[in-house]
């Protein structure tokens, strides 16, 4: 696939990362030549200096056979305009922008083919914000994602001693809590990847993924592990646009403190915010933290933009009490650095979104994609078309399905309305959901090896290893036999 | 000099205007023949020619108006015109002085309603009308009045017009042109008016009591064309509706504007002194009423919650109406509608005090002073809903509140020096202040002023002027630097 990427920024760089690796040819644009070229160095794509939302500069980037347009700069402004710009000049076929603002993104229709022309709209910091506050709602998963807009969750979570099921055998799950439907997808033992059977022990330490649809979470990581108490008190460091997102929802329901060392900037946010309380500080101060009684904080979140302090912060807070650290880390390096650490979740905010991006790239109606384990492992929602006899799942037992090994189906949602929302833009999805009231006939069904799977369900796969997505994707296309 | 003449020369145009208002109460005269139409007919005179005679005396030095001479301008107007709405009364009522007919235009046009005039019943009709009248004009504000009416002001009248508009924040412009604003005000005050008279009308007022009343409570002057003031009629009706107006207007008008514009109840949501304005009232009502009732004041519960919620509205939005002596209570009731009538009135409404928005921003100071004790690294921004107070805009309200304490103390010391009684001189000083008019003591909603000596009349007059400016436009003329070039 052609693909213009607009912006070489951390989103822009991270997603060329992971599209040139799947053999797509990548043209980069940025207005500083500096980053393009440390770009080119490191990865087979080709680059172009200048304003994105200049039709010449996009004609130079060879926007007239472009498949797709990924517009990731920091300003929505130019994402937009540049939308505009391929649709009315270049007929681009898909065009995805990232929106920061809220402003823009409580209006969808300006989105729309007689607007701006985009056809997917992301939000990083939405994204990431809603990432962590899934963690917040449960602090004893290192990961929550959902699928069909919330209905089903893929959860991962260490066990630990204190679990019912620890050191026993998976089939035991469904006698423990046999109203509950649920579904081990994978577990990684010492950073190995081991395929659950129904006489696979869980040890403690392992790190278990489970599919269970979002009320049944809490009681199946009682199984696995023993809980912690609800979090109420969460100090975020850090008020920049991830922090203050995560305050704004956060305040309703949990006491928040956010540290900003930024005087301005903390006046602005305490101005926006209304029951959060705004600290004006560096959040490696230890007195700081300690008179603002550290250890009673549930949850300390490092947000803040720089890699290293959200390290010395985290570790610090974890150090005088804090119950549970959550640190944002943009280097992977330092990513793989901290796992296992002190630190109890490091967040890598390109691979929380570059998921959402990389839905749109991938062959087949692929409706929702997460990295998992730092991009070796992936998560998705495949949407089955075709009929028993030009697709190969449609119509199939899943036993019958001939996935690669490593590649587990954990559930199904069936009966989605088609092309739910914009993907990655939850808001939509959610107030859709709201105002529709009721799911009417949307089934989650967790898979079983006896379960059809029929035209049109959302199947929800899990892969331990990228490499095999090529051949799931293959698996899930339909047969040209049938146009 | 120059600039004093191009100041005189706007206010002759102001008094010209204002000498058309008596047009009202001669037509009333003329029409009832009540006696009082050779008042009317010389005041006319002597006031038009007055203000012709200053208007064109000046018209050489017409020019723009700056900041500095808006207040000067401001404060011009309200101890100048005063003197010529005084007229009709000095010519109508020989026994009175001048000093008690100044006090008497001075409490009407600040909308206080302390009256040094008794047998207000065989008074001429056309006069009462004359006085509900100049409460009714004065308590939007007479500049106000004219922006509207004419184009006054240039392009400094934004600031000029705020000298006269009571609150601390006026930043937020409702038009973009202040004419339109003006209009829009009076027009919406106008509108409740007449809907207030109607409603009187309707609750069993006649058209002239109706009328009269109506002018009083919506500029929440409290002039009555009875000595007994609402006890005259002793209708639970009619002071229902009484009531009612008096807390509509109790609200900033530019909030009803918005109302009105929108054609929506929200912008009485987003208002920041409607909440607390509303439960403060609601509980005072209800707690006196039952503090009234266990006292043994009254022994029937409904009538001790009629009395307490007419009276404790009438004092507690600076009106000054009564339906029976309040001072006769227990002495707690009456300091309690004292100290309610110093801060319930909203920013821009026609009431007086502090207004219920300065204590909004000194509680939020309050809060955010005991936050810091516990949270010293914490940056805590006053607010007022979701919008943040600027720390000058505190600095001033907080200067405000001293000179405001500073006034009533210096007003009180006074006035016993002249030989009052304690109780006396600090009601009638916080009743000056505020705009409020009855007092407690001799000067009680049974009394009048009328026993003062001149100099305590003056006194009084002062404080009136000084509480409708909110101190500073009017101090700010005694300033040595306001008169440097």
């Amino acid at each position: 696939m052609k693909i213009i990427i607009l912006g070489a920024g951390q989103v822009g760089s991270s997603v060329a990362e992971s599209l040139v690796s799947e053999a797509n040819d990548i043209t980069m644009v940025d207005v500083d030549p500096k980053r393009l070229a440390l770009l080119q160095d490191r990865l087979d794509l080709r680059t172009v200096v200048g304003n994105a939302s200049y039709p010449s500069v996009l004609v130079n980037a060879g926007a007239h056979d472009a498949d797709m347009i990924l517009a990731v700069t920091e300003h929505d402004e130019t994402n937009l305009v540049a939308c505009k710009l391929a649709a009315t000049l270049f007929n681009t076929p898909t065009k995805i922008a990232r929106i920061r603002s809220t402003e823009y993104l409580l209006h969808p229709e300006i989105f729309s083919t007689q607007n701006f022309c985009v056809d997917f709209a992301i939000s990083p910091e939405q994204i990431l914000t809603e990432y962590i506050e899934k963690l917040i709602e449960f602090p004893e998963a290192l990961q929550v994602l959902d699928f069909a807009a919330g209905r089903v969750s893929l959860v991962a979570v260490r066990a630990l001693e204190g679990g019912a099921l620890v050191g026993q055998q998976l089939q035991e799950l469904r006698k423990h809590v046999p109203n509950v439907d649920t579904r081990v997808a994978a577990i990684f033992r010492k950073d190995r990847s081991l395929i659950p059977e129904g006489d696979t022990v869980i040890e403690a330490e392992d790190e278990v993924f489970f599919i269970a649809a979002a009320k049944d979470i809490r009681t199946v990581m009682r199984e696995l592990r023993s809980m912690d108490k609800p979090v109420k008190h969460v100090m975020i460091a850090g008020g920049g646009k991830i922090g203050k997102r995560l305050a704004e929802t956060l305040e309703k329901d949990y006491q928040v403190k956010i540290i900003e060392h930024n005087y301005q900037a903390s006046e602005r946010l305490a101005a926006e915010l209304n029951s959060v309380l705004v600290l004006h500080g560096d959040a490696t101060d230890e007195t700081l933290l300690e008179s603002e009684n550290i250890a009673e904080m549930d949850m300390f979140c490092a947000l803040t933009n720089d890699d290293e302090n959200n390290i010395m912060s985290a570790l610090l807070a974890k150090r005088m009490g804090a119950h549970k650290v959550i640190a944002l880390i943009n280097r992977s390096a330092y990513v793989d650095l901290v796992q296992g650490s002190r630190i109890d979740i490091a967040i890598s905010p390109a691979q929380v979104t570059i998921g959402s991006l990389l839905a749109y790239v991938r062959h087949g109606d692929v409706a929702a994609v997460h990295s998992l384990r730092r991009g070796a492992a992936e998560a998705l929602e495949l949407v089955a078309h075709g009929d028993a006899k030009s697709s190969n799942v449609v119509g199939r037992k899943i036993e019958d399905i001939k996935l690669p090994k490593g590649a587990t189906i954990g559930a199904i949602v069936r009966g989605l309305p088609k092309s739910e929302g914009i993907l990655g833009e939850n808001i939509i999805a959610e107030q859709e959901r709201v105002s529709r009231g009721s799911d009417g006939d949307i089934q989650v069904i967790i898979a079983h090896h006896y379960t059809v799977i029929e035209r049109e369900d959302h199947v929800i796969l899990f892969v331990i290893n990228r490499k095999m997505i090529r051949e799931v994707e293959k698996l899930f296309q339909v047969n040209v036999g049938f146009l | 000099m120059n600039r004093l003449f191009a100041v005189v020369n706007v206010l002759g145009k102001m008094v010209l205007v204002f000498g058309l208002t008596m047009l009202i109460p001669l037509g009333l005269a003329l029409w009832g023949n009540d006696g009082a139409r050779f008042a009317f007919e010389e005041s006319i005179l002597i006031t038009m020619g007055c203000g012709l005679l200053m208007w064109l005396a000046t018209s050489r030095y017409k020019r723009e108006l700056q900041t500095r001479d808006g207040f000067l301008l401001v404060v011009l107007v309200w101890s100048v015109l005063p003197v010529f709405a005084m007229l009709p009364l000095l010519f109508c009522l020989p026994e009175l002085n001048l000093s008690m007919a100044y006090f008497e235009a001075v409490s009407g046009l600040t909308a206080t309603g302390g009256t040094v005039l008794s047998g207000l019943d065989a008074l001429p009709p056309s006069i009462n009308l004359w006085r509900g009248e100049i409460v009714w004009l004065g308590g939007m504000g007479l500049i106000v009045l004219v922006v509207a009416i004419l184009p006054l002001l240039g392009v400094g009248g934004r600031q000029i017009l705020n000298a006269e508009i009571p609150g601390p924040m006026k930043e937020n412009k409702l038009t973009p042109r202040i004419a339109e604003t003006a209009k829009g005000l009076w027009s919406i005050y106008a509108s409740l008016t007449l809907a207030c008279v109607i409603a009187y009308k309707w609750a069993g007022m006649d058209w002239f009591d109706a009328v009269m009343h109506a002018f009083t409570t919506l500029g929440l002057g409290g002039f009555s064309s009875h000595d007994a003031s609402y006890g005259y009629w002793d209708s639970p009706l009619i002071e229902s509706v009484a009531i009612i107006f008096m807390l509509i207007a109790g609200i900033n008008f530019a909030t009803h504007f918005l109302a009105w514009r929108a054609k929506s109840l929200t912008p009485y949501r987003h208002d920041s002194e409607i909440g607390w304005y509303v439960v403060i009232m609601l509980i005072s009502c209800i707690g006196l009423a039952f503090y009234l009732w266990f006292a043994d004041v009254y022994t029937d519960p409904l009538a001790a919650l009629r009395y307490a919620t007419f009276n404790i509205v009438s004092v507690a939005t600076t009106t000054g109406y009564s339906n029976t002596d309040y001072s006769l209570w227990p002495i707690f009731v009456p300091l309690w509608m004292l100290f309610l009538s110093g801060f319930c009135t909203s920013s821009g409404s026609t009431g007086g005090g502090i207004k219920m928005i300065r204590i909004r921003i000194l509680y939020q100071q309050v809060y955010r002073e005991m936050i810091t004790i516990m949270h010293p690294n914490a940056v805590i921004p006053a607010k007022l809903g979701r919008n943040v107070v600027a720390n000058r805009v505190i600095l001033a309200v907080l200067v405000f509140l001293f000179v405001y304490a500073a006034s009533i103390v210096l007003m009180t010391l006074t006035l016993t020096l002249s030989g009052l009684d304690v109780i006396t001189a600090f009601s009638a000083a916080v009743a000056c202040i505020n705009n409020l008019g009855p007092g407690l003591g001799n000067v009680g909603p049974a009394n009048t002023y009328a026993f003062f000596t001149n100099f305590q009349i003056w006194i009084c007059s002062f404080a009136m002027l000084l509480g409708r400016l909110e101190f500073f436009t009017l101090l700010v003329i005694f300033t040595p630097a306001f008169w440097r070039k």
